[in-house]
């Protein structure tokens, strides 16, 4: 089947092959991005005692398609003092990044589309890229509160990148390894007690709070501050916004990911005994994922907006003193005998 | 000193977070206390100011005398009224008009009528699709008087011995 298709096309084989890849990559991502949001509306309308959304189709389940069509009828405004390039650019780098960051995220085992040795170092880069739209978007809205909100929202993302990247420096000291697959392979024990949640614990948490924090969400997200503050995206409408909205929305869903991968064993299943080890790994993944996006929206519900000044104390003065401090900790553990609790 | 190791493992262990979301997590299964408005309505009191309607006695005759107490006490000037003495004698308006606009829905043009006939009813859902819509006229009043006069003298019963 393959190889008729290869040889039907010639030498435009690779580049479709890549496409196909692609599509099959993203597609599915933009619909659960779709579904996120209808999730969020649904579980933060159950805590807040209402049902949410339930008029659009049974349950309200067409709600995102409606919702999406009526961002893509309304005019995109361009503001006569903006520089349209790179007013029009600013979406396309934030939404970039959320997406070129999951070509070497692991499925299972196998199914990953780039295999490559530094996984995570290419992950950590790709994301850290995301910054560029919202400064990009800020600046050249040509207005001085989108630029102020982007300045905010970028010294936030930058600061808690580093917390971040040294939580992750731990999980890479526990497996040996930048690769995603080995990550999770050297997870692997008897229950879910050996995932890295447990020895790293406060480094688990550190990560789940800064990428909070990095996905400019509810509690720290002052960038769109709904009600109190303007953001970088105040002069962006149409699709051009719904651009921002589902980059935001596919950098949750890809730190959801990485949470699984790195600190809830991915594809591991919980128990390694019968019961648990019949479901495909990939739908254990998936669980963890729809979990850790849960708690996002739990937090959302729950916590109110930090201050800015309260944000930037948190990451500087709490967060990456926890994370050195553990780091610390870790790595002169590793050299007692007691190292095998951290591997 | 033990105070603020407290308050320092307090924030630390985010005891006060998990407690929070302790709470928004009960809630989660909570009854939901929405109400689905078209299907479902909120219970209504009897005094309710809805939609104005003029009424008629049981024989078709149109209570209004035309005393002008209801365009005098409004204090949106809303009600507009024209009379004339009719062949039989009697006062009888030629135009009872109520800007819906303008109105306020106190309730004073209700409580000022000698003879109950401008009624305020529990209709609150109507709608017009120009601002002149909302202009109601005197048929258009007593039409809805017509309507809803069931529930109208029922509600007047309840009421009445509160009056």
């Amino acid at each position: 089947m393959m190889e008729f298709f290869q040889s039907l096309l010639g030498p435009l084989w690779p580049l479709v092959w890549t496409l196909v890849k692609i599509v099959v990559i993203v597609g599915p991502l933009l619909l659960a991005v779709a579904y996120v949001t209808y999730a969020e509306r649904k579980v933060i309308g159950y805590m807040q005692v209402r049902i949410g959304p339930n008029r659009v189709g049974p349950l309200g389940l067409l709600q995102p398609i409606a919702d999406g069509v009526k961002l893509m009828m309304k005019e995109i405004i361009i503001p006569s003092g903006a520089n349209k390039k790179l007013f029009l650019l600013g979406p396309v780098l934030a939404m970039a990044p959320a997406l070129a960051a999951w070509a070497v995220v692991p499925f299972s085992p196998e199914l990953v589309l780039a295999n490559i040795d530094a996984s995570l170092l290419y992950i950590m880069a790709i994301t850290s890229m995301g910054v560029y739209g919202i400064v990009l978007a800020g600046w050249a809205s040509n207005s001085k509160y989108p630029f102020l909100g982007a300045m905010r929202s970028a010294a936030q993302i930058v600061s808690y990148e580093i917390a971040m990247g040294f939580a992750l420096v731990g999980v890479l000291m526990a497996a040996q390894s930048l690769n995603l697959v080995e990550i999770v392979n050297a997870q692997k024990g008897s229950s879910f007690f050996s995932w890295y949640w447990l020895p790293l614990f406060p480094m688990f948490l550190v990560y789940l709070i800064s990428s909070v924090a990095e996905i400019n969400r509810a509690p720290f997200d002052v960038a769109e501050g709904e009600s109190e503050i303007v953001g970088f995206h105040a002069e962006y409408s149409g699709m051009a916004f719904a651009v921002f909205f589902l980059a935001e929305y596919a950098n949750m869903i890809l730190v959801a990911t990485l949470t699984a991968l790195m600190f809830l064993g991915g594809w591991l299943p919980p128990f390694d005994v019968a019961p648990f080890t019949w479901i495909p790994g990939f739908f254990w993944l998936i669980a963890k994922i729809c979990f850790v996006l849960f708690l996002f929206l739990w937090f959302r519900a729950t916590f109110p907006r930090y201050r800015y000044d309260q944000i930037m104390r948190l990451g500087w003065k709490v967060f990456i003193p926890v994370t050195l401090i553990w780091l610390l900790f870790v790595g002169a553990m590793m050299q007692t005998p007691l190292g095998y609790l951290f591997h | 000193m033990m105070k603020s190791l407290n308050a320092f493992f307090k924030s630390l262990l985010l005891i006060e977070l998990l407690q929070g979301m302790a709470v928004t997590g009960r809630y989660l299964f909570a009854r939901k206390i929405t109400v689905q408005f078209p299907e479902e309505r909120t219970p209504m009191s009897p005094r309710f100011r809805g939609l104005h309607a003029l009424r008629r006695y049981p024989n078709g005759e149109e209570r209004c005398i035309a005393c002008k107490l209801c365009e005098a006490v409004c204090p949106a000037m809303a009600i507009e009224i024209d009379m004339e003495e009719r062949a039989d004698g009697t006062r009888r308006t030629t135009r009872y008009d109520i800007d819906l606009t303008k109105c306020i829905f106190c309730g004073y043009c209700e409580e000022s009528c000698p003879v109950d006939s401008i009624v305020e009813t529990r209709v609150f859902d109507y709608h017009g699709e120009k601002r002149g819509d909302l202009y109601y006229t005197k048929q258009m009043l007593l039409a809805v008087g017509d309507k809803h006069e069931a529930q109208i003298a029922k509600d007047r019963a309840a009421d009445a011995k509160y009056r």
